[in-house]
């Protein structure tokens, strides 16, 4: 049935199976059925929770605005599909065309869509991890566990790791009125995504918000009593901490394990895929029934040299989901390709912080608009003379702008007068991201190379 | 059609009943230069991305001399501009102080709050149609809810309307760039010095006893100046708009006898009702008073560094690359994100308001009254090509629903 002049049956009577219910597996539902599906549709969800919504987690859940169990994301359409939740896939055979579940199980499909996104990366010392008051942040049950336990009254709270993630957790401990320490391997928040100058500019917020915000230094470990609750954390610096709560913010990790041994091209970075979410196989041969979307797929981007991204972005998610949907129940030429242009947001210490493109590739930064002393203004990123990123401080109306700057190749850096453009002449300055070649707990966004491309693979199970 | 005419005759008087034909003209040419170097933008997607662009200023004083400079004060004005006339950083910091009793995150129930009020503010005015044959729906209906509802905002009292409606009804006809004919910018400039200085005098009074409404609330973080420059702007604005979309819905609805049956049935309609009328015939037909700061390239014109440039929402609104049959006033369209309110950082600060106003009038007022016929169609117009809206709507009604 996988031959395309099989759609039409494929379309009335197939067999859809995604695994993964999340934002992406959700979406792909709707459009699915939107699109005239009328065969069997299985969602598999680890979770036991219909699809819910994350950014809210780490933002109004943990001010008490909204309650994590009320988080669940509004339907389009109905998607009348068998829903599996509770119970996760533990691999796949392509060979038989289904997935085996966990509780043993079988689900044969016609056409397989991968969103099993990532998951928290968990503190490194299993029984340090275990401690009474250690909480990652990345499902509903975390952010109610954390809730619970932030609002039974605890004196201080530990960020380890400010990301994106860490820092909106920071922001809304400090809202609460608790007394937060962050602790950052690099030298400044949101170094990874943003680069130091931005990240001088995150700096400031957080301290002028009170956080004691800690940079350069690892936490080494995290010591509990005698009946398992955390008490102190031990930075590299030699400082030790009295800590109830420590946050682990340190990225995510792609939950692609399950694929081992299956064939495909899926490892820690995520799932290889063309630009129609076909995913490869470890030869770079594309399959033409499996499919992959959202943060555990990555996929060449037209934009950014063809390389390969991994985006950890709800709108991603949202459109990559849409476009595998759409691909998989089409034939060839009636494809499409997935161009977006990533974007992500986050709301932290009362700023809105938007950015659009890919922020780490950029080689130059020039502030556009606005003045990094206000914490209000929109940076361009330049690489090779030509726009490749902007983000925004409480500035995201201007971003569609800056969005076109970067879909059209426009020149780096930009010469033209604009609005609150503060300086006769734009400096393009060093954006100062982290060498690439020290280790990081992983960003927003990964660049990887090319597809696999060697004449034989084998596939080797990776530690990362 | 020579270029050039077009403005004229979308500005003429004998065409403010029915501008749509001339802005599908000018759609022809997405960007159109007049002879005096103004481009004049009149599609939908152009019009966006240029209301979105950096490049394009809203601050009046970088317009080339000879150019309408409204808002641009008069050596004696004594004013500032108000934030509508400036660019960042002036401008957010001047819309962000003001929306902090104005909306959310700091206010979030505030409007919200007024609605009660305004609900009985309607139900008294619906209740003097009592025993009426005939009514004018601008005068006694659409014209005196939002007056009371901005001054409910504002905390300025609603007795003193007859003192100011003078001044603000010149001040609006001022954003209009033909007004010259009748006294135009000096006249606009003596009633923005005079609504100003009464503005002033009750600022003053509430710096010292503070009451309700959000010049009181705003009388500690702002200096004289820009608080009376923005109680000028909110008092305006919040003047002829809204009485120009409840007009205007009315007009609408009675000369669309099917979908008012359907309204009538199901008042649940109003929401899309409404952003149906702000996309079919929207109260700010276009913005005048934009200027490029530098070179910009747009559907394939290059409007040049310097420029003044015309937003054609009305035009854009009704754009058929964007919108399916736009000339077809249908309440069941999806996807109608129309420009009524503009876009992007000017974006309408009283759109909240306005809609608030309009889910809270219509429904009772379709309700209430049995309305007969439109006893002119169309009904005379106001004189502002930009405000536009009509000037009376008198309709012949039979009878009351409690």
């Amino acid at each position: 049935m996988s031959a395309d002049t099989d759609v039409e049956v494929l379309r009335r009577e197939g067999r859809v199976v995604v695994v993964g219910a999340s934002l992406a597996g959700l979406r792909a539902a709707e459009t699915l059925r939107e699109q005239g599906f009328t065969g069997s549709l299985t969602m598999i969800g680890d979770e036991p929770y219909e699809p819910y919504d994350r950014p809210p987690l780490s933002k109004q859940a943990l001010l008490g605005r909204a309650r994590p169990e009320d988080t669940a994301l509004p339907r389009r359409r109905d998607i009348d599909a068998e829903w599996r939740l509770g119970v996760a896939a533990e691999s796949l055979d392509r060979d038989a065309k289904q997935v085996r579940l966990t509780n043993g199980d079988i689900v044969p499909y016609d056409r397989l869509l991968i969103t099993t996104g990532t998951r928290a990366r968990p503190w490194f010392h299993p029984e340090e991890a275990a401690l009474d008051g250690v909480f990652v942040l990345r499902t509903r049950d975390d952010s109610a566990r954390l809730l619970r336990k932030l609002t039974a009254g605890v004196s201080r709270v530990l960020v380890i790791g400010a990301g994106f993630t860490g820092s909106e957790v920071a922001s809304g401990c400090r809202e609460r009125g608790l007394e937060v320490t962050v602790a950052e391997r690099g030298p400044a928040p949101l170094v990874g995504a943003l680069g130091g100058v931005i990240g001088a500019v995150a700096d400031r917020l957080q301290r002028k918000h009170g956080v004691d915000l800690r940079c350069g230094v690892s936490v080494t470990a995290l010591e509990g009593d005698d009946v398992g609750r955390l008490r102190r954390a031990h930075l590299s610096d030699g400082a030790v901490i009295d800590v109830e709560v420590a946050v682990v913010s340190l990225g995510a990790m792609r939950n692609t394990e399950w694929l081992a041994g299956s064939g495909v091209a899926a490892g820690p970075r995520g799932i290889a895929c063309d630009a129609g979410c076909r995913v490869f196989d470890v030869n770079g041969i594309v399959t033409d029934d499996i499919y992959a979307a959202g943060d555990v797929a990555r996929s060449p981007h037209p934009l950014f040299d063809y390389q390969f991204l991994a985006l950890e972005h709800w709108g991603n998610a949202v459109e990559q989901a849409e476009i595998a949907a759409h691909n998989m129940i089409c034939a060839g030429p009636d494809r499409r390709p997935h161009l977006w242009l990533p974007m992500f947001w986050s709301t932290q210490f009362g700023v809105n912080i938007k950015s659009v493109g890919v922020p780490t590739l950029g080689d130059q930064l020039v502030v556009a608009q606005g003045a990094l002393a206000e914490e209000r203004f929109v940076a361009v990123y330049g690489y090779r003379g030509r726009v490749i990123a902007a983000v925004a401080f409480d500035g995201a109306k201007w971003l569609g702008f800056y969005e076109q700057q970067i879909a059209s190749g426009a020149p780096f850096p930009p010469e033209y007068r604009a609005v609150d453009r503060r300086t006769e002449t734009l400096h393009p300055i060093d954006p100062a991201f982290p060498d690439p070649h020290l280790p990081t707990h992983g960003a927003t966004v990964t660049l990887t190379g090319h597809s696999p491309s060697e004449r034989r693979v084998t596939f080797v199970p990776s530690h990362a | 059609m020579t270029s050039g005419s077009i403005v004229a005759q979308i500005t003429d008087y004998a065409n403010r009943a029915d501008p749509y034909p001339l802005y599908a003209e000018l759609r022809k040419t997405p960007v159109r230069r007049e002879d005096d170097g103004t481009y004049l933008v009149s599609t939908y997607y152009e019009v966006r991305s240029l209301a979105n662009d950096p490049r394009l200023s809203n601050d009046t004083s970088n317009r080339p001399a000879g150019h309408g400079r409204p808002g641009q004060p008069a050596a004696d004005s004594g004013l500032p501009p108000s934030f509508i006339f400036t660019d960042p950083p002036v401008h957010d910091r001047l819309r962000d102080t003001i929306n902090r009793p104005f909306g959310p995150p700091h206010s979030p129930r505030f409007l919200d709050g007024l609605r009660g009020e305004l609900a009985k503010v309607v139900t008294e005015l619906l209740d003097a149609f009592e025993g009426k044959d005939r009514v004018d729906i601008v005068e006694d209906f659409a014209y005196p809810l939002p007056v009371t509802a901005i001054c409910k905002v504002l905390g300025v009292p609603r007795e003193d309307e007859p003192l100011f409606h003078a001044w603000a009804d010149a001040l609006a006809s001022s954003v209009d760039p033909h007004s010259g004919d009748d006294g135009g910018p000096e006249k606009a400039q003596r009633a923005r010095q005079e609504l100003g200085a009464y503005l002033a005098d009750l600022i003053e009074t509430k710096r010292r006893h503070p009451g309700a409404g959000i010049l009181s609330a705003l009388a500690p973080d702002m200096t004289p100046a820009d608080l009376e420059a923005t109680a000028v702007l909110l008092l305006v604005a919040g003047h002829e708009t809204t009485v120009n979309a409840i007009t205007n819905t009315t007009l609408t609805l009675l000369r669309h006898p099917d979908i008012l049956e359907r309204f009538q049935k199901d008042p649940e309609l109003a929401v899309p009702l409404v952003e149906e009328v702000l996309r079919y015939e929207p109260p700010v037909q276009f913005v005048p008073w934009t200027t490029a700061l530098a070179d910009i390239d747009v559907a394939g014109t290059t409007i040049p560094k310097g420029s003044p440039v015309w937003l054609m929402l009305a035009a854009a609104n009704r754009d058929p690359r964007r919108f399916e049959d736009p000339d077809r006033f249908d309440p069941d369209r999806k996807d109608n994100e129309h420009l009524g309110f503009y876009t992007g950082i000017h974006y309408c600060f009283g759109a909240p308001l306005a809609r608030i106003e309009l889910h809270v009038a219509v429904p009772e007022l379709f309700r209430r009254v049995n309305f007969s016929r439109l006893l002119e169609d169309p009904p005379p117009y106001r004189a502002n090509a930009v405000l536009r809206g009509p000037r009376h709507l008198p309709v012949a009604i039979e009878g009351l629903t409690d």
